[in-house]
């Protein structure tokens, strides 16, 4: 998952004129036409998926990706995007749900829905009650990708299982020098620091912000760099040692680093005061124009084979429980992408804030950035 | 001024055997002719493509944020028949007041672009003084070459430059390799970067004006000037710069005014702690969701930049007033 890329998000922006939405094929054209306009993000599905389905139902899929909650936010706020199935992280979908962006699903048209993670069903209703606007598509963790080798000179262990080695300026300042690179995600760096600040009840707390803000900022001297896409390169090729992250993003760095020429360890790890969990869902927007394709293709998703695909293809978990024995069995061993019952009990997903909340959130994030 | 062509050839076709022939002697009466309707043009173009987006801007801008499609309150509602109720908020400009980040993103901003044009000048001149005097036979080719980086997209330069200054990039692998240092030194992401990527991408905006304006400079008047005794390089300032002015002026307004904006080469190559307007609305847009406060930042953004450029007209047209 790409989340929160501000530069990249921009370079889409500027290559397909943004915010002014989709402008695409079937805005006017009635729903009996045989096509579905998917919005989707950037490598974000398996490479046979849009083939089968046209195969398996006619339906012929306008695909079109973004690389932002943001980018698609805007659009579907602006309204009339013109699409029929997007992605959106859960904590966007909440807010968007509420003000009616999104069609109720229809469950008689999902039958494949069965097939979901109840557990998973069970913590999306935070965001979307009933599980009545999405499904949930993949999820993951933010939690700290790391190289052993580098980790080992700087502190003498080569395990970092703590928040500590980010958030605590005498582990910090010893891993500074290897290098440390935090997220530009605000909501999601704040979690982190308020999982370890014993902070996690999310009760928009004021003081709370504060408290987290601090903490940051008496930590900023040794991050090299806040940043939520070059680091993946830099870790893999030794350039830092430390990265808050989200776990996709590490398993690329390792799989880059294990593949580079002289092979570079990463290591990622979820502490053990627990970690933020996100989900991406998909949802059908209130006024796509073709809903029935779009419930179709939101059920052909749910399928257990299909969903398989995807995952081993992109490498992150999904919410799908029938799924599991068609997973790769290195992704199923994997606790840093499918965690044990134990771990997964520490995981909080991350909250959908108030707009003042999300306001000073940003704004604390652009103080301790900034200085300003 | 002769006739504007055609069109102008088309209205008298018009008015001498049209329907039309009538109203278009009572409109020539009141001053009207075929060269008001070519001046309309560019002013409908402003009123469709900078007036039309102004106000829908400056409309969101006094209005108030709500979660909904779109996600501001209308200005206009109807409370029960008969009566209009209109709601304007000024809210979102007394919150850029209250907030030291604004105005400091504003002054950040405009220090930044003031000395990447600064920059772009002391590049740029020599550059197109260069071009302007070379023999004739080069000087398309050479400012071919100076437009020649147009043919390729913007982003895609910008990103050039990360491959060419990170820490394993072009650069410092060139130094390691010839030993001249041992460790990268870190250009990315740094303020150096950010007017690398500025100075870069607006130097062309830079060179074009001046090499016009240097090109019509009479050469008899700095021969005339080395007669009387005046050595070269007071011969430049005294003679050469003034006459130069409009280009200098115009170059400076073309690299100085989008630079204040500038968002993407900010974000791309410039660190953490560079505090730009275009980022501060940026983020108001997309993280914030707040459409009202971007929108307040961008008219404010808009009357910084137009009243010094409005009054800095004014005063020169005064003076070309003067010397007729």
């Amino acid at each position: 998952m790409r989340r929160r890329f501000p530069p990249l998000a921009v370079v889409n922006c500027l290559l397909a004129a943004c915010g002014q939405g989709g402008d695409d094929a079937g805005t006017e054209s009635a729903a009996e036409e045989n096509v579905v306009n998917v919005y989707n993000w950037t490598d974000y599905i398996g490479r046979s998926t849009i083939a089968d389905f046209e195969a398996k139902t006619g339906i012929k899929v306008v695909y079109d990706t973004y690389d932002s909650n943001e980018l698609v936010e805007t659009k579907l706020l602006t309204g009339r995007s013109g699409y029929d199935v997007v992605f959106p992280t859960a904590t966007i979908l909440a807010r968007m749900a509420r003000v009616g962006v999104f069609l109720p699903l229809d469950r008689s048209k999902l039958p494949n829905h069965a097939n979901l993670d109840p557990e998973i069903l069970e913590r999306m209703t935070g965001f979307d009650p009933a599980n009545r606007h999405a499904i949930p598509y993949m999820w993951g963790t933010t939690g700290i990708g790391y190289n052993p080798v580098q980790v080992q000179k700087a502190l003498g262990t080569d395990m970092i299982d703590s928040w500590a080695a980010v958030f605590d300026p005498a582990i910090a300042s010893k891993l500074a020098a290897c290098g440390i690179t935090v997220l530009d995600a605000p909501e999601d760096t704040f979690e982190a620091v308020e999982i370890w600040l014993g902070n996690v009840s999310y009760n928009e707390d004021l003081d709370e912000l504060a408290e987290a803000e601090a903490a940051v900022a008496r930590v900023r001297p040794y991050v090299r760099a806040f940043d939520s896409s070059q680091h993946v390169e830099m870790l893999a090729s030794g350039g830092i040692c430390v990265s808050l992250s989200w776990n996709g993003l590490m398993l690329q760095a390792r799989d880059r680093g294990a593949s580079a020429a002289t092979p570079v360890a990463v290591r990622f790890v979820i502490p053990r005061e627990g970690a933020p969990m996100w989900f991406d869902t998909a949802a059908i927007p209130a006024d796509a124009p073709h809903p029935d394709n779009a419930h179709a293709f939101l059920n052909f998703l749910m399928d257990p084979q299909v969903i398989a695909a995807i995952s081993n293809d992109i490498r992150y978990a999904n919410a799908n429980a029938a799924s599991l024995p068609f997973v790769a069995q290195d992704m199923r061993d994997d606790p840093s992408i499918y965690p044990d019952a134990e771990m997964r009990a520490r995981l909080h997903p991350s909250a959908t804030r108030s707009q003042d909340y999300s306001r000073a959130v940003n704004r604390a994030w652009t103080r301790v950035k900034t200085g300003q | 001024m002769s006739k504007p062509f055609l069109l102008g050839e088309l209205l008298a076709w018009i008015r001498a055997h049209g329907p039309w022939r009538w109203a278009s002697q009572g409109l020539r009466a009141r001053g009207y002719s075929g060269r008001t309707l070519v001046t309309a043009v560019p002013y409908l173009w402003l009123a469709l493509f900078f007036l039309l987006p102004f106000l829908i801007v400056l409309k969101i801008s006094v209005s108030e944020m709500q979660l909904a499609m779109p996600p501001y309150q209308p200005l206009v509602s109807w409370i029960s028949d008969g009566v209009i109720a209109l709601r304007i908020s000024f809210e979102n400009y007394l919150f850029l007041l209250e907030d030291s980040l604004y105005w400091k993103s504003y002054l950040n901003s405009i220090r930044t672009a003031a000395i990447s044009t600064v920059i772009c000048l002391l590049i740029g001149y020599p550059m197109a003084y260069g071009i302007a005097r070379s023999p004739a036979a080069w000087r398309n080719l050479l400012l071919l070459l100076v437009m020649l980086p147009f043919w390729t997209s913007f982003l895609l330069r910008v990103y050039a430059w990360i491959g060419i200054l990170k820490n394993n990039g072009v650069i410092n692998n060139l130094l390691m390799a010839l030993g001249i240092i041992d460790e990268p030194i870190v250009m990315l992401q740094t303020n150096f970067a950010m007017y690398i990527g500025i100075v870069y991408s607006y130097l062309p905006f830079m060179v074009l004006p001046l090499y016009t304006a240097i090109e019509k400079l009479d050469q008899s008047l700095l021969e005339a000037a080395a007669n009387l005794g005046c050595r070269p390089v007071k011969a430049f300032f005294r003679i050469t710069v003034p006459l130069t002015m409009t280009g200098i002026i115009a170059g400076c307004m073309l690299v100085f005014i989008p630079a204040v904006g500038e968002f993407v080469i900010p974000a791309l190559l410039g660190g953490p702690d560079s505090l730009m307007i275009g980022r501060v609305l940026w983020e108001e847009f997309f993280n914030n969701r707040d459409w009202p406060v971007a929108s307040a930042v961008a008219i404010v953004m808009l009357f910084v930049l137009v009243i010094p450029i409005m009054i800095y007209q004014r005063s020169q047209g005064q003076q070309l007033g003067a010397h007729r």
